[in-house]
């Protein structure tokens, strides 16, 4: 059934190491997500995920359809392109979005803005 | 022997991604606030695009291509509106 | 020129983009594609997005092998940290730092690289103050975190100007 086992030794070799790489990176990131204590630590953890494990699953990929259909096919550029460009944008919007419900419920482990006085953007 | 081996590391790299998974919905279920469900969330969408691009790859299939970008692009988006919306429309109500 | 296509960075990149999804080098799909990016094109002018002139594009390249050896070494450092985090806390903290910077494209692009590096998180930048607050997961090294963030501001100013 599958046609993963067409592939010649070499490219199967790498294939399967990037892929278990990938999956393992974003299995660490996601752990992250699950043991570190605090909001803002949390934060760190699904960029692991996006930067490590989304560029060495999507080079899995790239490389077997490279080899299994003989030409290049870039699809999965497009993929890491996406991933690596949309994650920060959504990470600093939910930091600055717990930021602002912090303060606004006056939590004391949180830095204050500033200059209160003449804020609003 | 090495078909074998394919076979087997390929099933690994699909359970880790989904042990990863069951992680990322912990956090969307337990909380404790909004934000961490919301960045539950953004995992968990990133999970499901790699475990679909790991299942193309043991198929051999492309078509889980379309499939995942289309997660990424709507996750993303969704993302976003929520994350808009903690800032906007729960807090000052 | 510029009348035709105000953005050619903008338009080049669509218009890669929109190969790389077609998939093909066809003489349709690349007529299209540049209609496609041209027309975009236009439609961002209406949005009136900030100017800013790039210099010395070639500089940009080196700010991009900087930006991914530092990914990944703080990749490897995060890594341990959670893998760790069960006997020992992770240390983290709020660190201020002042910039320098003003064209808003860099600013975006500083913020950017700043989240998209594990272990650090950019929270806010006052703009009255030109400081922003970025949230780290190892305050141990807090004059490194500075140091790398200057680092990239100043190869940015020398991008942007």
């Amino acid at each position: 059934m599958s046609h993963l086992t067409d592939l010649p030794p070499w490219a199967a070799i790498a294939v399967c190491a990037l892929l278990l790489l990938g999956a393992a990176t974003t299995l660490i990131g996601s752990l992250g997500l699950l043991r570190l204590s605090d909001f803002y630590e949390r934060l760190h953890a699904p960029t692991i995920a996006t930067s490590g494990g989304t560029i060495l699953i999507c080079l899995a990929s790239i490389l077997c359809f490279a080899v299994l259909q003989g030409r290049w096919v870039f699809h999965e550029l497009l993929i890491i392109f996406f991933v690596t460009v949309t994650t920060p944008v959504t990470l600093m919007l939910l930091g600055q979005a717990a930021l602002y419900r912090d303060r606004f419920e006056e939590r004391q482990d949180v830095p204050r803005k500033p200059r209160p006085a003449l804020d609003e953007e | 022997m090495i078909e074998l081996a394919i076979i087997w590391s390929v099933l690994l790299a699909q359970s880790m991604l989904a042990l990863a998974m069951a992680f990322a919905l912990y956090r969307i279920a337990r909380g404790p606030r909004a934000q961490d469900r919301i960045l539950g969330l953004d995992t968990l969408y990133v999970n499901a695009m790699l475990l679909l691009l790991s299942f193309g790859i043991r198929t051999a299939n492309t078509v889980y291509f379309e499939t995942a970008l289309i997660i990424a692009v709507i996750g993303f988006a969704s993302s976003i509106a929520l994350a808009k919306f903690l800032m906007r429309g729960e807090v000052i109500e | 020129m510029r009348t035709w296509l105000p953005y050619p960075l903008l338009s080049t990149g669509l218009f890669v983009m929109w190969l790389l999804l077609n998939q093909s080098v066809a003489p349709g799909s690349i007529l299209l594609g540049l209609v496609l990016s041209a027309v975009l094109a236009w439609v961002t002018l209406k949005l009136q997005p900030a100017r800013s002139n790039l210099h010395r594009l070639g500089r940009a390249f080196g700010l991009a092998v900087h930006v991914v050896g530092d990914i990944i070494r703080s990749n490897i450092a995060v890594t341990g940290i959670i893998l760790r985090s069960r006997r020992r806390p992770a240390n983290a903290g709020f660190l201020t730092i002042d910039l320098d910077l003003d064209d808003e494209n860099a600013l975006a692009l500083l913020a950017c690289i700043v989240t998209a590096t594990p272990g650090t998180a950019w929270l806010e930048y006052d703009r009255r103050l030109k400081t922003v607050l970025i949230h780290v997961l190892d305050i141990e090294n807090e004059a490194l975190w500075r140091r790398t963030v200057k680092g990239y501001e100043a190869q940015l100013k020398e991008i942007f100007q």
